[in-house]
């Protein structure tokens, strides 16, 4: 076992327009790739759960093997920059991410 | 039609800055034209709200003279996107105060200026809201009303290729665009010399980032890309960065929603059978690139308003009885608030608390609940206006402050303030109200081209 964070390159959440945040695991080995997909750790249940999100929350999962990259977008609760919003560029929300283990 | 053109971008965001040395080594390539993209809505809307610039007005001059001077020397065109961040009209003002300067100062005089405006006036998006032809994009962002078109400052769009082709068509040599699809001003140069849109678009999206896709990553250093019929090509000017085959497929991943299916003016691009090569090193070429035509042309339309005022007040907080009940102490300072001020409608104001230490970033998303030995609390009110946020932070403050919370031994005070004062005003909060997308004719007809001579 390993955790995510270990194996990933990049793992990082970022604004996808004002409405929107998206979070990209990205690897530089198709082995990590692989074993990420097979493990079944990154579902919309497991993303819900961790991120108390409804499953409509999330817009999309697309798992992208040229690029060798997750992206999971889900909608924000509050938009980008106003009242109520905690993180304007939706920079640091991929932290609870990095302790998923993967097999 | 040539075998191939190339396309340098100075950096990710205009006013980012790049070093010297990679923008002449990019030069020394022969570029046939300087694009950068100047926009984004990262920030938030306060930009668009208020009509203030991402970047400084020196940051901006800086790098603008750099790229002017050289388009001038070399005869190419210079193109900005979203000009001042935003790209409405007070930001586009911004941008040509900046040209005017630096033409003047540098003696660049006599070249052809296309200015795209892309301020869509409320009347438009009113009749095509009456037709059905505004969708919110995205299933959390409400539906456009009349009433916050009206209430909402400085409306735009984004273009995409089409008027930025037609002044390229019509000779101008400095091109600023209002909004523009942050690939676009790229992919104009591509389009208008006959090159596919599919690589013209895939190439803008990669070179609108600088040299973000290149490894070690920046959106300050530039970025050369190189079209050709069947292809393109990008490479960093800077020795020090490479382009990866991995470095550059995954750039389409970043502050999208999907990986490789992205949306634009009248386009949809669609990336997932596309080839990275390394053809020599750190340089990368790209084929398979596919692009379709919306039936139906639409554009994204952005825009804020003002919903509040806000006060606020950063503090610390070490005594571990109280962070053991910070929020049920919280929720009593608000309820004792609301009741010192019972002849104001609740309904005018909010007060809110954030918890750093606790799930300050998260909120209720926070799925850690281990809680550090001190907590930083940043509080606000937002009111309907100044006065109010002001007033009733300074109750909350002076509550929070004293508030005889069970258990308590601390009887001098409950805060740590960093500052004083205590209490900062800061001004607006805006809130992207607009983030729609339009039917329209067609790519040109809602962004009009100005010409002169600087």
């Amino acid at each position: 076992m390993d955790r995510l964070v270990d194996i990933a390159k990049v793992l990082r959440s970022k604004n996808s327009g004002p409405f929107e945040i998206t979070l990209d695991i990205l690897f530089d080995n198709i082995e990590y790739y692989h074993r990420v997909i097979v493990s079944h750790v990154i579902t919309r249940e497991s993303i819900c759960a961790l991120y108390a999100l409804n499953p409509d929350d999330i817009t999309q999962i697309v798992f992208f093997e040229k690029a060798l990259g997750i992206k999971i977008t889900y909608n924000r609760k509050v938009s980008s920059g106003t009242f109520r919003d905690r993180d304007v560029y939706g920079a640091q929300q991929h932290a609870p991410l990095m302790g998923l283990m993967i097999p | 039609m040539k075998k191939h053109i190339k396309i340098l971008s100075p950096c990710g965001i205009l006013g980012y800055g790049f070093p010297e040395e990679s923008f002449l080594s990019g030069m020394q390539d022969h570029p046939d034209a300087i694009v950068v993209d100047a926009g984004s809505t990262d920030a938030g809307p306060h930009k668009l709200g208020a009509g203030t610039a991402i970047v400084s007005k020196t940051a901006c001059k800086k790098d603008l003279a750099h790229m002017l001077i050289a388009g001038h020397k070399n005869d190419i065109p210079v193109i900005i996107g979203s000009a001042g961040g935003s790209g409405a009209e007070v930001h586009v003002n911004w941008t040509l105060d900046i040209i005017k300067e630096i033409v003047e100062e540098n003696g660049l005089q006599g070249m052809k200026m296309a200015v795209i405006w892309a301020d869509i006036p409320n009347e438009v998006i009113k009749n095509q809201l009456k037709a059905d032809k505004v969708v919110p994009l995205g299933t959390s962002v409400p539906p456009l009303t009349d009433a916050i078109v009206e209430d909402s400052t400085g409306i735009v769009a984004q273009m995409g290729a089409e008027p930025i082709m037609e002044a390229l068509a019509q000779g101008a040599k400095i091109i600023v665009c209002g909004r523009a699809y942050d690939p676009a001003p790229f992919a104009a140069v591509g389009i208008y010399h006959g090159f596919d849109p599919a690589y013209a678009y895939h190439l803008g999206k990669v070179l609108e980032c600088g040299a973000l896709s290149s490894e070690p990553g920046t959106t300050k250093d530039c970025m050369m890309g190189v079209l050709y019929e069947d292809g393109f090509e990008v490479y960093p000017t800077n020795p020090i960065r490479k382009c990866t085959p991995v470095s550059v497929a995954a750039h389409t991943f970043y502050e999208k929603d999907h990986p490789f299916l992205l949306k634009g003016p009248g386009i949809i691009l669609d990336l997932e059978a596309c080839d990275f090569k390394e053809v020599s090193e750190g340089r990368v070429r790209v084929t398979g690139s596919k692009i379709s035509f919306t039936p139906q042309y639409q554009i994204k339309l952005e825009g804020a308003r003002c919903v509040a005022y806000r006060t606020f007040v950063i503090a610390g907080i070490r005594d571990p009885i109280l962070i053991d009940q910070i929020e049920s102490v919280e929720a009593e300072v608000k309820e004792s608030v609301v009741e010192q001020y019972k002849e104001i409608d609740s309904e005018h104001y909010e007060i809110n608390f954030y918890n750093y230490g606790i799930n300050g970033v998260m909120g209720d998303l926070e799925p850690i609940k281990t809680v550090g030995h001190e907590i930083g609390v940043l509080f606000e009110v937002v009111a309907k206006t100044q006065e109010l946020a002001s007033a009733l932070c300074s109750s909350v403050r002076s509550t929070f402050m004293h508030y005889g919370y069970h258990g308590r031994k601390s009887t001098a005070g409950n805060l740590a303030f960093p500052f004083a004062p205590s209490d900062v005003n800061f001004g607006a909060v805006y809130a992207f109200s607009v983030y729609h997308l339009m039917e329209t004719e067609d790519g040109k007809q809602l962004f009009p081209i100005e010409y002169s001579e600087v």
